[in-house]
């Protein structure tokens, strides 16, 4: 009889397993088991620990085929479950009476945040709005225009820089320095892109990632003007009117800055999405020798990308500089790059409530697992091979919109 | 009147590979012509050039489009030559394959729209206008193509003939004066055949076009055409009305791969 894949028993996946938990044990063989004590030179032998892997190995190798074998399985059937929770959704907002109401609650609960919580989940959340931004506008390069950039965290550092400079060497207040930093990131994008974008897919990514590796050398190495790496303190936090609002009060000016900014970047960014420009983004994505042809101009297009999607980081970097009150070339590293591109995909690309629930998954479980910080980066990497393996589109793929046209006489 | 289109000594080498070898035609106004010759003939190859997919290696291209004057186009990035009029469809089908069928026709119309990323952001009383318009037009053109039943369907879930005839829909939104067609009926059955052959006669006859197409069914070809162009091995070896193309021995020898002078 031959068995079936969705069972929860399966003599093959069984042996693929055991094949998994074997090869694992004999790969981690040298670290994991065999200790050698260097001062009365002899070895330790820790049985345990191989025990423990085998049965690890086993484990998770036997979830993993089965999750594999379900999907597989569950392809081209539809989804009773989710298809009845989506209809319920369209349901709920499109009816005035359910959508008031929750819509209210949430604008309340945003507008009194800071004041039925502390002063740290109001820094935290600030943070997390913050990466919103990072994540909204890198969707405009990688989620619309298809380019993949690996280097976004060097505008993030435009912006911020420019606050901590101008204010530094010219007194130049936080409002002044808002828009230049994202002026100064949008030039900045210009002046990249133009050569860096002539490349496609992994050459870009390459040399993106390079763009950022290059500024934040800079930023380390100009000790005289940028402060070197210890970067640039005692920046001053948002001012209001010229009142002084003390810690907690900026602290709390801060966040509503960065829930107005959220507001206006996705309001931005689902108006681009439905215009000229993002379809002719999104042509290009799909087909760029198509797209040539029904005349849009690629490098212009690849160009708007890149500089719209810079300028959010330098929006966002201002705010970070005035946030933290202090900037130092480390904090724009490429890890910084890698975290906003997590949001994106893990988020869904193009999606904008999948990239707000991934700013917010990736920036909030960071801050409370701090004890976990030393395995960040093991835990970014399984969560990103496990979505690309499962959910490829993301937590909350993207819906296409739909137009509606009257028919004539109908 | 001069020529729509007018190709002099166009040459186009890739490497080693002279794929169009030095040849000249032009195409009248209002007329329906063909492109015709083996695979490999360097039919495709000539529409790149034209288009500007290629810069060809040697030769001069001009276009004039109805009441302007005539101009080189050449050396033109693929954007800039659609945007003076020419439109075309590709041989292996390039849909844009994740957006739906009216969103394809929608960026047809780019060249013909004037919001900026400005625009687009603020929204003003003239891109919403402009916005509302290109929803509509794309929409005439797909009840013309008859794909109107597809509207909201992604491109990529299209049956193949509805593909085809979207990748003509898609030309037909940037207000071509030329259109050229790269083997339209390739994959149809021949009743959606016949329905193409129709619809170019329609176009021709109430958009005023003219239809330059490339294709290998020959009943199309010679239903359609006034004017046919053969090649091969990149050269040009005859051109005519179909009767005398029908009787060209040396066009009857390049498709049935006789050995001259055998
Ligand atoms: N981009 C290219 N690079 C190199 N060779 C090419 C290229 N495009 C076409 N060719 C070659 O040019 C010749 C003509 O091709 P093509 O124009 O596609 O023929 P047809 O459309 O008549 O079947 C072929 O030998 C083909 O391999
Ligand atoms: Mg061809």
């Amino acid at each position: 009889m031959k068995p079936l894949n969705k069972d929860l028993f399966n003599m093959k996946r069984l042996k693929v397993s055991l094949a998994m938990a074997f090869w694992l044990s004999v790969v981690t063989f040298p670290i994991m088991v065999i200790k050698i004590n260097t001062i009365n030179d002899t070895v330790i032998w820790r049985w345990g620990n191989l025990a423990l892997i085998v049965i690890l190995g086993l484990f998770g190798s036997y979830i993993w085929n089965y999750a594999l074998d379900r999907m597989k399985e569950r392809k081209g059937e539809s989804n009773r479950l989710k298809e009845t929770l989506s209809g319920l959704y369209q349901r709920l907002r499109s009816n005035p009476k359910v959508k008031k109401p929750v819509l209210a609650a949430v604008v309340l609960v945003i507008a009194a945040f800071p004041f039925i919580t502390s002063m740290y989940s109001t820094s935290i959340l600030t943070t997390a709005l913050i990466y919103v931004v990072l994540g909204l506008g890198l969707n405009i390069i990688i989620g619309l225009g298809g380019l993949l950039h690996l280097g976004y965290a060097a505008f993030f550092a435009v912006g911020a820089y420019t606050y901590a400079l101008l204010y530094q060497y010219f007194q130049i207040d936080f409002w002044i320095a808002l828009p230049l930093g994202g002026l100064f990131a949008f030039l900045f994008g210009l002046l990249v892109g133009i050569p860096v974008l002539r490349l496609r897919g992994d050459y870009l990514a390459i040399v993106t990632l390079a763009f950022g590796e290059i500024l934040r050398i800079i930023l380390n190495n100009w000790g005289p003007v940028t402060g070197g790496p210890d970067g640039i303190s005692r920046i001053p936090r948002p001012s209001f009117f010229g009142i002084d609002l003390k810690l907690q009060g900026s602290i709390n000016l801060t966040y509503y800055i960065m829930v107005l900014m959220v507001v206006i970047t996705i309001i931005v960014v689902r108006r681009l999405e439905d215009s000229r420009i993002g379809r002719a983004l999104e042509a290009m994505k799909e087909d760029e020798v198509a797209a040539e042809a029904m005349g849009i101009d690629i490098m212009k297009s690849k160009l708007t990308a890149f500089a719209l999607g810079s300028m959010w980081a330098g929006f966002a970097g201002v705010v970070m500089a005035a946030k933290t009150t202090k900037v130092t070339p480390d904090s724009f590293g490429l890890m910084e790059s890698v975290i906003v591109l997590c949001i994106v995909v893990l988020g869904g690309m193009g999606s904008i409530p999948g990239i707000l629930l991934g700013a917010f998954i990736f920036k909030i479980v960071m801050e409370y697992f701090r004890v976990f910080a030393m395995y960040r980066m093991l835990i970014f990497g399984a969560v990103l091979v496990i979505m690309m393996v499962f959910k490829p589109d993301g937590l909350i793929p993207k819906i296409r919109r739909k137009y509606t046209v009257e028919k004539e006489g109908a | 009147m001069a020529a729509v289109l007018d190709v002099q000594n166009l040459t186009m080498d890739f490497g080693g590979l002279r794929a169009v070898n030095d040849v000249s035609l032009s195409v009248q106004e209002g007329q329906i012509v063909s492109l015709i010759g083996p695979n490999g003939a360097g039919k495709t190859t000539f529409f790149n050039c034209v288009t500007g997919v290629y810069n060809p290696t040697r030769g001069a291209i001009h276009i004039c489009p109805p009441g302007k004057k005539q101009q080189k186009i050449n050396g033109m990035k693929p954007n800039r030559i659609t945007e003076r009029g020419l439109g075309r469809t590709f041989q292996n089908i390039r849909l844009f394959q994740n957006m739906t069928v009216l969103e394809n026709v929608m960026i047809g119309r780019h060249s013909r729209l004037n919001a900026g990323i400005l625009g687009a952001i603020l929204r003003g009383p003239s891109t919403k206008k402009e916005e509302y318009q290109v929803k509509e037009d794309s929409y005439r053109i797909l009840e013309k193509i008859g794909l109107t039943v597809f509207a909201n369907e992604l491109a990529k879930n299209l049956p193949y003939g509805a593909q085809r005839r979207l990748e003509i829909a898609r030309a037909l939104a940037t207000d071509p004066f030329l259109l050229l067609l790269d083997e339209p009926a390739a994959g149809m059955n021949p009743q959606e055949t016949q329905d193409l052959i129709r619809l170019i006669l329609t176009l021709r006859d109430t958009e005023q076009l003219t239809v330059f197409l490339i294709e290998h069914d020959m009943s199309l070809v010679m239903s359609l055409s006034e004017n046919i162009f053969v090649v091969d091995y990149g050269s040009l070896i005859a051109q005519g009305s179909p009767d005398e193309i029908k009787q060209n021995q040396r066009v009857i020898k390049a498709y049935l791969g006789e050995v001259v002078d055998a």
